[in-house]
């Protein structure tokens, strides 16, 4: 038995966004690095596909967990 | 020869591994090695395995390649040629996947996964064969062995852009060398020869391996000149792959391991590398300190958490070295001028030349010495030193302590802090580290001292806390009864240092509690529960109501105490608190006699009265499950039901025990306060001394091997009552049955066994973990990064808490409120 699963809304994932051209060069600014030196995430992952983000692109993830909420970040590879 | 080492100019750019091609072995060879013997007549034998030209061992010669002594000659690497070519062992995995990746018609590569080699060559559409890897150095071409020489030849045909896209380097890795036709003997140095004292020579494991080499390659090559059948040939064949693989790995799965006469098996080229032993987690990672010192440490509670008490011996051997600057030249002086204890034992000169600090270079060296100079001088009271106790699993298992010189052979350290290092005092053996630099000391100081680590890195509380009898110190002094006179209580407050009496508050005497507040900081205020039920109230540093155990000392007074007031205002409430309760303890008298565990012959009854009772009901549940009217519980057989049961029933009994032991022994019995208030044992200890030790499990089951259906010969087969299964009715006050004794050691081999296991387990698995995250950092924009630059965390741990100070942080650093304590 298949059974689609909505991956951007399913309650095990936490929430993501493609983040745009200039969000992403204040946020290399930020830590001082290049795109590369981010955490990655291969194009043929399903929540990558979903947001049909493209190789480059960086996906801001907002995570919870019971100390609060953070962002990380992953590059498209 | 002098090394000038310049790192500038020595600075590695890069570091290049490659495979040895045949033509690299030959070019670096100074020598074939045709003779399969080492010395004759004491003289090395000209292309045998010493040859001279290999380099020297012998002191006073001199090496007939490069003319060096023993002390510069490098040595040189010899050759074999092999009559036949061998696989590699260690690379066969690399052929097969080369074989596996091409065509072995057109040569280009056609897959990239070796699982999916297709039937038909894609490219030129012929007919692939099937290729098979048989380990560790067979290959099956169609089902076929192929022998060397024929994969060496495929190798070869695969051009270099294809070599390229299988993943290797034509120049630097062409797969076709890893299948060996010249074989590199190593220089003599790699393998000394030892004398014996019989003037006997013993050759070095890998000599004789080459031995069995250069002897079988010898063989192989008569029998091909002599025309030899086939199988002849193919067996000697085998057996020369066999001592070149045994020479790489002698440990490969699936090869019979390579003895010596005596049995041993030889340590070849991998076993000289790999594992604990080997080169590089014994000689390169694993090494030896020198200002280090090592022995039995004892307990000391005078001293505090901070010291630690150094033999005299050792502080006399281990040198501190300073640097001479005109504010301490005099000092300094000084201890060069001494003669004994504090001295000065070196002095390092500008230049860096050492001079030892005697009777004849002394004056010489008053008159010379000046600033830039260093002053080595030995170990006094208040230097920092690192302390350690292996396994360092924590950074709490190496600590800065202040030196303080003491007599006697051992390390001495204050009971307090032996929780961070994990030890005790039972022959415990640890480790000194005299710091030889300024930038070590200070940060050891400042990072590493005692009174910074009193919380734990890991839940943020109190690691370094009172036992034992100081909590038992504590309780009684706070207790409600414990009224003191003028003499007492003086004598108490002057322990922690106080010198001016308070106003008595209990008529003419000094109540426990009063002592006891003299000791808190005036802005602690703190309710809780004490572990026996009552409420303990302190306000504005006087504890107003409850006695004070080891919880409260613990979770409540000592960590708001270190966030309220820092690290060296709670190594001095600690230490006063240990003299005052150490002291009040000693007034008071606590002891234990045999007497304490006696239980009254009334309760002795009541205790066998449960034991028959516990009986009747394990033997209605055995009749019932013979019967089978016994009811199974889900997701288990019969059997473990009527297991289950019955080990419910055994430990509700030894529980209930625990009313009748404190009922007889009584709520003031010493054992019983000791281990309500957390100061040492518990009640099951007690009832294990004074009523039952109760029943004894291995692997979580009532006691089951041993013979069959029983676990001594004396008892019937698959009886299931309590005392054939491990049930002891017997208390240790008393002694236990022979049967019972057994039954006991039985399960207490399993505790000791579990430990052994764990332990080893643990181990391994945080030597993976800290080898995967050793070079992680956190930097101060609180985000983790390897160390290459890759972000691993954007905020360590996802919220940038420390989690030593993760416990109500925020409470603490304010003044508490005025209604937390209202309410009294």
């Amino acid at each position: 038995m298949k059974e689609e699963i909505d991956v951007l809304n399913y309650f095990l994932n936490p929430k993501m966004e493609v983040m745009k051209k200039q969000e992403v060069e204040k946020l290399l600014k930020e830590y001082g690095i290049e795109k590369n030196q981010l955490p990655k995430v291969l194009e043929s992952d399903p929540v990558v596909k979903a947001l049909k983000a493209k190789k480059g692109d960086v996906i801001k993830i907002h995570r919870k967990d019971p100390t609060g909420e953070y962002f990380y970040y992953r590059v498209v590879v | 020869m002098v090394l000038h080492y310049n790192p500038a100019e020595y600075e590695t750019k890069k570091i290049k591994f490659s495979i040895f091609s045949p033509e690299t072995i030959l070019s670096m060879s100074v020598a074939e090695i045709t003779i399969p013997d080492t010395y004759e007549e004491g003289y090395p034998i000209d292309n045998g395995l010493m040859d001279q030209r290999l380099g020297v061992i012998d002191p006073g010669l001199r090496c007939k390649t490069c003319g060096g002594t023993e002390r510069t000659c490098p040595g040189h690497f010899g050759h074999i040629t092999l009559v036949r070519p061998v696989i590699h062992v260690l690379f066969a995995k690399y052929i097969y996947e080369a074989l596996a990746r091409t065509c072995e018609h057109c040569h280009k590569v056609i897959t990239e996964d070796v699982k999916k080699r297709p039937k038909k060559c894609p490219l030129c559409k012929k007919e692939l064969a099937k290729i098979e890897f048989q380990k560790p150095t067979t290959f099956l071409i169609n089902g076929k062995e192929v022998l060397p020489t024929q994969i060496r030849e495929m190798l070869s045909e695969i051009p270099d852009e294809e070599v390229e896209k299988l993943g290797f380097s034509p120049q630097n890795a062409h797969p076709k060398w890893m299948v060996l036709t010249v074989l590199p003997v190593p220089p003599v140095n790699l393998r000394p020869s030892i004398t014996l004292e019989s003037g006997e020579k013993s050759e070095d494991d890998l000599t004789h391996k080459l031995v069995d080499i250069i002897r079988v390659n010898q063989k192989l090559k008569a029998n091909i000149e002599a025309g030899a059948p086939q199988l002849i040939v193919e067996d000697l064949w085998n057996l020369l792959q066999y001592h070149v693989s045994t020479y790489f790995d002698n440990e490969t799965a699936n090869i019979p391991p390579a003895r010596h006469r005596s049995g041993r098996p030889l340590k070849t080229l991998a076993q000289r590398l790999k594992g604990k032993e080997g080169r590089f987690r014994y000689n390169l990672s694993g090494k030896r300190v020198n200002f280090s010192a090592r022995t039995v440490v004892s307990p000391d509670p005078v001293i505090t958490i901070n010291e630690v008490g150094v033999p005299y011996e050792v502080a006399e051997e281990l040198t501190i070295p300073i640097p001479v600057t005109k504010w301490n030249m005099e000092e300094l002086k000084d201890y060069i001028r001494r003669e004994t204890y504090p001295r000065a034992v070196y002095v390092i000169r500008g230049d860096g030349r050492r001079i030892k600090v005697t009777e004849a270079s002394r004056e010489k060296i008053l008159e010379e010495l000046k600033v830039g100079w260093i002053v080595e001088r030995q170990l006094i009271d208040g230097d920092v030193v690192l302390f350690n106790r292996q396994p360092s699993l924590h950074r709490i298992s190496m600590m800065a302590h202040l030196v303080k010189v003491l007599p006697g052979k051992t390390f001495k350290i204050n009971p307090v802090v032996t929780p961070p290092y994990n030890a005790d005092f039972d022959g415990d053996e640890m480790n000194l580290h005299a710091l030889q630099s300024e930038e070590a000391r200070a940060e050891a100081r400042e990072i590493m001292l005692v009174e910074k680590q009193i919380l734990s890195p890991r839940h943020g509380h109190a690691i370094i806390s009172p036992q034992e009898d100081i909590v038992s110190g504590v309780f009684f002094l706070t207790s409600d009864e414990t009224v003191l006179d003028k003499k007492e209580a003086a004598k108490l407050l002057y322990k922690a240092g106080i010198t001016k009496l308070p106003k008595p508050d209990k008529g003419k005497y000094y109540s426990g509690k009063l002592i006891f507040s003299m000791l808190l900081p005036d802005d602690l205020s703190v309710k809780f529960t004490s572990k026996l039920g009552k409420e303990v109230v302190i306000k504005n540093g006087k504890l107003i109501k409850g006695e004070v155990d080891s919880k409260g000392i613990e979770q409540y007074i000592i960590e708001k105490i270190f966030l309220m007031h820092g690290p060296s205002y709670t190594t001095k409430f600690l230490k006063n608190l240990t003299d005052v309760a150490l002291e009040y303890l000693s007034m008071k008298g606590l002891s234990v006699s045999l007497r304490h565990y006696k239980i009254s012959e009334e309760h002795q009854r009541k205790v066998r009265e449960l034991l028959q009772k516990m009986d009747k009901e394990i033997e209605n549940l055995i009749i019932k499950y013979k019967n089978k009217t016994l009811e199974r519980a889900p997701g288990m057989t019969l059997k473990e039901t009527l297991e289950s049961l019955i080990l419910q029933i055994t430990s509700k009994t030894r529980d209930s025990m625990g009313e009748i032991v404190v009922e007889s022994l009584g709520e003031d019995s010493p054992s019983i306060i000791m281990a309500r208030i957390g100061a040492r044992g518990s009640i099951l200890n007690a009832i294990q001394m004074s009523a039952v030790v109760g029943q004894q499990v291995v692997r979580n089951k009532r006691l089951w091997r041993g013979y069959y259906g029983r676990t001594l010969v004396y008892f019937h087969p698959k009886k299931l009552t309590g005392r054939e299964r491990g049930f002891v009715y017997y208390y240790f006050s008393k002694g236990l049955e022979p049967d019972e004794f057994y039954h006991h050691a039985m399960a207490g081999r399993e505790s000791i066994v579990n430990t052994a296991i764990r332990t080893a387990r643990s181990g391994y698995m945080q030597r993976r973990l800290i080898h995967a995250m050793q070079d992680l950092v956190v930097l101060e924009d609180l985000t983790v990064r390897d160390a290459g630059g890759q972000i691993i965390q954007t905020i360590y741990g996802g919220d940038g808490k420390d989690p030593m100070f993760t416990k109500g942080k925020e409470e603490y650093e304010t003044k508490p409120k005025e209604d937390d304590v209202d309410t009294v």
